[in-house]
């Protein structure tokens, strides 16, 4: 019973795909971001002297791997499902003889994969050829690609949640809108993680944003060993469990109150 | 009606508009808020870390972060129309703009004024009041003129970007995304003294996109650095917001060619 989620993926997938042109011009602009960004902590790096937990090489590979990854998180609601819960349309979905909950889950992975790939690739290529970006050894690659699929998983769980409540505010970008700017400080979009004040760590690692982004990409880099992989995909998995358990459960409640309306 | 009169009417309008929806208004505010603070967070720790940036103090890096966001805040809430644009040209709604015995860039200019971006101005008067207060600076009426004229030119030169990018609405309405590399990316990079930055992308923010010249040069001035870098005068530090109103005049300029070349989609 994977077919039909597995056909709901690869439609969005092949979907998506089409907008290549939009992402050719986000990844013009997210390229001009990283030289700015790079330019930056290379010139905080001048005072560095010695002891930061995080070396310039790492950092200014960290910076390309977060503006390519920067589509994981998950700072946008599907529109489509959105317009469906306004609507009511919603009740068409009820009398298909699948898992709501699963379904949209397919979908969601499907909007994070596609537009990362896209705009990746392009950047990593051009980010290695001009000697920024440094490639990990086929250990903690293998890490790394295993902790993105965790990510992508955990972004989904996210992005869901904050989906499904719409069901109680149906204005209800609300939501999305202040936490979307937070999640780019809390996830290492701003800067790296590490860089953070020593006393703020323990606060970044209580929330699951770091799974989203910070911690595949140390493990890229470099700054997490493979032998720590085992902890960050546990990490991440759980934060994923208790989230897609507490986007069931929303989801449950959210349907019993539903009402949609004739016509 | 005169042009100003008509202007005022339909901004009356946008926000009387904009206030039905209290709650998104107040929503979208604090979202704006935070956008531009968790920049200021980011910065701060950046500090934190490395004790100074070429020299230049947290404060200091607040004076360029306050100048350039209360600026791009006041910009963005009167640029909207201009930005939001390309929704004109893809459903065919600019053809009855032009079918008004009015400029058209006036029409374009008064869609909106939009008030959530109150959000951003409030966070960035923060920090530059904070900026003002910490550093050494003898506030006199020359030095807070100038920090006017600043945010004043600056303002201009990010409606003159919204212009540029609603005239390429007229070639292209797909790759606008592009734009974002000068307006939010240009931000970003005047948040920090320019004199960090690689030559090639000085002189593209100096004589380009202007961007210097409304916050590195005039908070030069108002701190009363030498500008070691570029070796810039006083004088010029003085005047150099004005090419923000220049480019915002050139812009409109290049508005008019690109109406001329507008082809209806007809839907």
């Amino acid at each position: 019973m994977i077919r039909p989620y597995l056909a709901v993926f690869s439609a969005r997938f092949r979907l998506l795909l089409q907008y290549r042109a939009a992402a050719a011009a986000g990844m013009a602009c997210q390229f001009f971001w990283g030289l700015i960004r790079m330019m930056i902590f290379q010139a905080f790096y001048e005072n560095a002297v010695g002891s930061e937990p995080i070396s310039l090489n790492q950092t200014v590979s960290y910076v390309w791997l977060s503006q390519g990854f920067i589509m994981l998180l998950p700072f946008r609601v599907d529109g489509e499902i959105a317009g469906k819960i306004t609507s009511g349309n919603v009740a068409y979905e009820l009398l298909r003889p699948t898992n709501l909950y699963n379904l949209w889950f397919a979908r969601e992975m499907a909007n994070r994969i596609t537009p990362v790939l896209l705009r990746a690739t392009p950047m990593f290529i051009l980010a290695t050829l001009a000697g920024w970006l440094r490639w990990p050894g086929p250990g903690n690659l293998a890490a790394v690609a295993i902790s993105l699929l965790a990510a992508v998983l955990l972004s989904s769980s996210i992005s869901l949640l904050m989906t499904i409540s719409m069901f109680w505010t149906t204005s209800g970008r609300g939501i999305t809108l202040i936490i979307s700017p937070l999640m780019f400080l809390l996830s290492g979009m701003v800067i790296p993680i590490p860089l953070f004040p020593d006393f703020l760590q323990p606060v970044f690692r209580a929330l699951p944003f770091i799974g989203l982004i910070d911690l595949p990409i140390r493990l890229f880099v470099g700054h997490l060993s493979v032998s720590s992989a085992v902890g960050v995909l546990v990490y991440q998995l759980l934060w994923t469990a208790v989230l897609i358990l507490a986007g069931k459960l929303l989801l449950q409640r959210g349907l019993r109150r539903l009402v949609v309306q004739g016509g | 009606m005169n042009a100003a009169r008509l202007y005022i009417r339909y901004i009356g309008i946008s926000i009387r508009s904009q206030m039905q929806y209290r709650a998104s208004f107040v929503m979208l505010s604090i979202s704006s808020f935070f956008a531009t603070a968790i920049d200021v967070v980011g910065i701060w720790a950046l500090f934190e870390r490395f004790g100074t940036l070429r020299g230049w103090r947290l404060a200091e890096v607040g004076l360029f972060f306050g100048l350039v966001n209360v600026a791009m805040a006041i910009g963005d809430a009167f640029g909207r129309g201009f930005d939001q644009f390309y929704r004109k040209v893809r459903d065919g709604g600019f053809d009855r703009l032009l079918l008004r015995p009015r400029s058209t860039a006036l029409q374009v200019a008064a869609q909106e004024l939009t008030l959530f971006r109150i959000g951003k101005l409030t966070q960035g008067l923060i920090v530059l009041f904070w900026a003002a207060g910490v550093l050494n600076v003898t506030w006199t009426a020359g030095t807070i003129l100038l920090a006017l004229f600043a945010i004043f030119g600056g303002a201009t030169l990010f409606y003159g970007l919204w212009v540029l990018q609603a005239t390429l609405c007229f070639w292209t309405v797909e790759s606008l995304e592009i734009m974002n590399a000068f307006t939010y990316g240009g931000a970003e990079t005047a948040e920090f003294p320019l004199s960090i930055y690689r030559p090639w992308f000085r002189r593209f923010f100096t004589f380009v996109v202007p961007l210097a010249c409304v916050s590195y040069f005039p908070a030069l001035a108002i701190l009363g650095k030498e500008d070691s870098a570029l070796g810039s005068s006083r004088g010029f530090q003085q005047a150099a917001p004005g090419i923000g109103v220049v480019f915002m005049l050139i812009s409109l300029q290049v508005w008019k060619i690109g109406v001329r070349h507008y082809r209806s989609t007809g839907s």
